[in-house]
This record gives structure tokens, C-alpha cells and sequence, in this order.
């Protein structure tokens, strides 16, 4: 177990360095100078040398990467162009509101996934399981962002049950900010509920055919103790699933933060990109990419942990 | 006896062999979804080849006086835009960009996936562990993250997000294409092949090109559906298609600020989105069983 945790943590370091670079390289392969997006349109030709050497523009590549992932190591991913604040301030905002959502839509689209998943897993090709297969195909195919206008309009703007966007004052308690949350939340669950449905039937449908299970039946166990087998059997690969789809809701919420002006990692994202605040871009999208390195990190040691039939070569 | 063997062979009967992509399609014809699904593309295809002929109006011509006008109004079956476009006809015609934006990067990335996956499973060793390495990085990043980021820095704008959405679909075909060549490349006739001297280019020619691309192929038609949602969300996010090109999910972004005054009216782009993709969802679905590709 030790030896292979080493030997995963230590595959993880090449990639960080690869992510960084890529992180790197976005600013550059954006057209025209990085340093027009900070200057004024009148700027004199000296105060665009000083920026220029400011910013480290005029250094080569690789010793303006050296210089910046140090930097990035040690918490400093450079200012905000368009609000001068530290870029690493904005992001640990932002991915505290970010991280909420994700967590919240992980978790709702774990339990109907897992709960669609057991039932049609448990009865094969009953109606119940033609209906789960058919949401989960729903659940892939659906362009969520529309999803979430489509909620907008039925519970916002006709029943006006919720609020349309946004994350409150922040003065309303718990139960008040809850109520932002619903919609952009079960917006964001379709995705991992129609594949955490997907892999649960496959799971139950594998474990029913084992023989063990027979011999569960056999030696006289109720239904609910074959249940707790199943359940027991099928855990962690589906928990391993669901870590990795809370992954992807990290950094691919930006349509849905759009959507519902939600002030996450997303939502800085847009703004980054509209105007034109090339470090902010960079920073947000290097946090986001390590918290996904991270978090696949963490199920496969988590799930290797749990299931100790997983010998991993 | 050498001329009688000779001449059994060629005067042996042909065995009737039906080809293996006979046998897919039979297959295919036998699934009432996959060919619903097929049926439901083809039509969406014709619709965008044949948008001029089809639609009522000009999906340009805006009028002031008829914004957001709900749908069934007379002369505007689907109702109008927020500019008093024609809905319908901007529908119609918005298959034609939303399609080419959706399917292209797949087949682009299909190309220059399979090609680096074949070559980088074929030749195996520390070349293969150095490409397989680098693609892994781009697994780092969620698909959703990284078009946005690529297309965020390249600057709005089609060119863009087509070049984008294929550097996002290139390591997944490459990953798939790999583990098929590297599976192929052990095999018995592989093996045959090296040995009666056949030089590594006619090998992957004829020995496993035939045998890698169906599954490659079946990977691929299931990225559409992701790659239709994707292309339609940059231009959703205003990083795709500029106004005031019809292209669904552009008017989806556009329309927002109706949801007060047209709801309806508003979410309709992203019916034609989620149908596309539900029918190319499908169609994968019945070309995987029917290739018999197990995933």
C-alpha cells in the first residue's frame, strides 16, 4: 500500500509540472502582447519599458515560467489587471463558492444516481430499468446551461418559488442562502446523476450474477442482507465515480455559474476572459486543474484504501 | 498431386462470406432507436443543406416593431427574436453552424488522435511512454475547463473555438487509439507479418489499421453529443459564433434577458440542442453494439 501511494503520488508530480505549463503557455498563446491588455492606449515607449520589465515580459520563456512557477509555489500568482487585488485572493474566493455548489449537486446527484442505479440494477430490464436508462441518456445528452434556464423559467419566473440568480447578501442564514443554491445545484447534479446511474446498474447487475451471491441466498440471508453485500461490493467504485465527477463540476461549472451569475471560480473565469485579465485567467484555471489532480489523487488512494481486492501494479 | 491441389483451390466454390460491415449494418437495422436516431440526424443535416428552401423568412431581417412576439403569431410560427427575427427560420438556419461546430472538431480530432495514438501504440517503448505522458496533462484539465480556457485565451470567435474543442478531443481519441494498437500490435498475425519481413508502414496498413479504426471510430461518434453541447456552451458564453449569425447557442445567450417576457419562446434553441444530442447519443450507443466494441 505504501509503496504504491509513493508511486502514485510521485506519477502525480510530472503531471502538476506538465498542468503548470500548459497554465503558463495560455498567456502567451493569446494574440498580441500580454502587456496591451495593462497599458493605457497612450502609453509613452519608457513607461512601456518599465512595465515590460515589471511584468518580466522581457526575459525568455523558459526563465519567465521558472520565475512564475516559483512564485505560483509560494501562493503569489501575480495581480488582478482589471482590479489590482492578488490573483490568489479572487480565486480562494471565488472556489469557496464554487466548491459549495459542486459539493451540494455532488451529493444530490450521488443519491438519485445511486438510488435510480440500485432499482434498475435490482430488476433488469423491468420498466423501472428501461425508465432509469432512459434518464440517465437525458442526463448526458441534456445541455445543462439551457437545463438551467429552462428551472429559471418554471420556478423563477412563472412560480417565482426561487430566485432567479446570484448567491444572496450573504445576510439571509443558512436556510436563506440554501434557497439560492437549489436551482444552479440541481442544474449542476443532472450530469453526475445519469452516470453515477449508469455505472451503480452495471455494478448491481455484475455482483446479482456472482456466484457468492447464490451462496448468500443458499445459506438462508434475507433479501436485506443480499442488499448489504451488494451495497458493501458495488461502494467503492461508485464513491470512487462520484469523487471523480465532483472533479469535473469544479471545473466545468462556468456555464452553469454563467447561467445563474453564481460568484464562483466560473463566473471569474468570464469575467477574466471578457476582459481580457490574461493572470486572473491563468491563476483560476491553474487552481482549478490542481484541485482536479488533486481530488483523482485522493479516489484512487481512497478507493485502493477501501477495496483492498485493488492490487495496483 | 501439386497441379491437382492447385487446381482444387481454384475451382473451390467461393463460401458466400458476408463482410463484417454487412454485418454491422444488419445489426444497426435490427435497433428501432439507433435507426430513429440515424433518421432523426439525417433530417437534421438536410435541414441545414436545405435551410434557404425551407425557411418561411430571411433569418437576417430584423424588425423593431415585432420583437418577442409569442409563438404562433401569424407570420411567425415560432414567434420573433428579441431583434423581430424570424424564430423558426433562425432555427432552421442555426442547424447549419451548430451542426458544422459540433461535428468538426470530432473529425478533426479523430484524424490527428488516431494518428498519434496508432503510431505511439505501435512503436511502444519510451516514445509511446513520452507521448502517453504528455497526453495524460490534458487529462488534467475537465473537458469544459480547458475549451474555455483554450478559446478564453485565443480571443473569441469560430475559427477559435473549432481549433479549441479539437486540441479538448485529440488526447481522449489518442488514449483510445493507443490501447487498441497496443492490444493489436501482439498479436499472432502482427507477429507473422514482422517475421515474413513486412516493414512497420505496411504492417500498420494493412494488419492494424483494419483492425484499430472501428473502435476508434465507435469512440468518436460518441464524443458528438459532447462535442454538440460544448460548441453551442462557448457560444453560449459568447466565445464561439459573433452575432448575428444564427447558431443555437448564441441565440440561447441572446434570448436570456427575455425569460420574463417570452420563457417559451427563450428555451427553444436549447430544444434543438438537446435533441441533436440525444440522437447522436443514441446512434453511438447502437453503432457500439452493433461493432460489438466493448467499452
Amino acid at each position: 500500500m505504501l509503496a504504491y501511494l509513493a508511486r502514485r503520488v510521485a506519477y502525480t508530480v510530472p503531471i502538476l509540472f506538465g498542468v503548470a505549463l500548459v497554465c503558463f503557455a495560455l498567456v502567451h498563446i493569446a494574440p498580441g502582447d500580454p502587456l496591451v491588455s495593462v497599458l493605457p492606449p497612450d502609453a509613452s515607449a519608457d513607461l512601456q519599458a518599465m512595465l515590460r520589465t515589471l511584468y518580466g515580459f522581457d526575459r525568455s520563456y523558459p526563465e519567465q515560467f521558472g520565475r512564475w512557477l516559483w512564485r505560483a509555489a509560494h501562493g503569489d500568482l501575480g495581480t488582478s489587471i482589471a482590479t489590482g487585488r492578488p490573483v490568489t485572493d479572487e480565486v480562494f474566493k471565488a472556489v469557496g463558492y464554487t466548491l459549495r455548489l459542486s459539493i451540494l449537486a455532488t451529493l444530490i446527484g450521488f443519491f438519485f444516481g445511486s438510488l435510480f442505479g440500485f432499482v434498475a440494477g435490482y430488476y433488469r430490464d423491468s420498466l423501472v430499468d428501461k425508465a432509469a436508462s432512459a434518464l440517465s441518456v437525458l442526463g448526458v445528452s441534456v445541455p445543462h446551461y439551457w437545463l438551467g434556464m429552462v428551472l429559471v423559467i418554471v420556478f423563477a419566473a412563472i412560480l417565482g418559488w426561487l430566485p432567479p440568480t446570484g448567491a444572496g447578501s450573504g445576510n439571509e442564514g443558512f436556510f436563506g442562502s440554501l434557497r439560492f443554491m437549489i436551482l444552479p445545484a440541481v442544474t449542476m447534479s443532472v450530469i453526475p446523476m445519469g452516470i453515477v446511474a449508469r455505472t451503480v446498474r452495471a455494478l448491481v447487475a455484475d455482483i446479482l450474477a456472482q456466484e457468492f451471491v447464490i451462496g448468500l441466498r443458499a445459506k438462508g440471508l434475507t433479501d436485506w442482507g443480499v442488499f448489504r453485500h451488494v451495497v458493501k461490493n458495488a461502494a467503492p467504485t461508485a464513491l470512487a465515480v462520484m469523487g471523480l465527477q465532483l472533479g469535473y463540476l469544479l471545473g466545468g461549472s462556468i456555464l452553469i455559474e454563467t447561467v445563474f451569475s453564481w460568484p464562483g471560480t466560473g463566473f471569474l473565469l468570464n469575467a477574466a476572459i471578457f476582459q481580457r485579465d490574461l493572470p486572473l485567467l491563468q491563476g483560476t484555471i491553474l487552481v482549478l486543474a490542481l484541485f482536479f489532480v488533486i481530488l483523482n489523487l485522493l479516489v484512487d488512494v481512497v478507493q485502493t484504501a477501501l477495496d483492498p481486492r485493488i492490487q495496483r501494479s | 498431386m501439386a497441379a491437382l491441389a492447385q487446381q482444387s483451390i481454384v475451382e473451390a466454390p467461393q463460401p458466400k462470406t458476408t463482410g463484417y460491415w454487412t454485418g454491422v449494418w444488419r445489426r444497426l437495422r435490427r435497433d428501432p432507436v439507433a435507426i430513429f436516431a440515424g433518421l432523426v440526424i439525417l433530417a437534421l443535416i438536410l435541414m441545414a443543406i436545405f435551410a434557404p428552401y425551407i425557411a418561411p423568412a430571411d433569418p437576417y431581417r430584423a424588425s423593431s416593431l415585432r420583437r418577442l412576439r409569442p409563438i404562433g403569431t401569424a407570420g411567425y410560427p415560432l414567434g420573433s427574436d428579441e431583434l423581430g427575427r424570424d424564430m423558426l427560420s433562425r432555427l432552421i438556419f442555426g442547424a447549419r453552424l451548430s451542426l458544422f461546430m459540433g461535428i468538426t472538431p470530432v473529425i478533426l480530432a479523430f484524424g490527428i488522435g488516431s494518428a498519434i495514438g496508432i503510431f505511439a501504440g505501435y512503436v511502444g517503448g519510451w516514445v509511446n511512454t513520452a507521448i502517453m505522458r504528455t497526453i495524460d496533462v490534458f487529462y488534467a484539465f475537465p473537458s469544459v475547463l480547458l475549451a474555455v480556457a483554450l478559446s478564453g485565451a485565443l480571443g473569441a470567435g469560430f475559427g477559435n473555438a473549432l481549433v479549441s474543442l479539437t486540441v479538448v478531443f485529440v488526447p481522449q481519441i489518442a488514449r483510445v487509439a493507443e490501447a487498441v494498437t497496443t492490444q493489436v500490435r501482439s498479436r499472432d498475425y502482427v507477429e507473422a507479418a514482422r517475421a515474413s519481413g513486412a516493414g512497420g508502414f505496411t504492417i500498420v496498413r494493412v494488419h492494424v489499421l483494419g483492425n484499430v479504426l472501428g473502435p476508434i471510430f465507435v469512440y468518436a461518434t460518441s464524443l458528438i453529443s459532447v462535442s454538440m453541447i460544448l460548441a453551442s456552451g462557448l457560444s453560449f458564453l459568447g466565445l464561439g459564433v459573433r452575432p448575428p449569425e444564427p447558431e443555437w447557442g448564441l441565440m440561447l445567450n441572446t434570448l436570456r434577458t427575455a425569460i420574463y417576457v417570452q420563457p417559451w419562446l427563450a428555451a427553444l434553441p436549447g430544444v434543438m440542442i438537446f435533441i441533436t444530442s440525444i440522437a447522436f447519443n443514441l446512434l453511438a450507443d447502437g453503432l457500439r453494439s452493433a461493432m460489438d466494441v466493448k467499452q
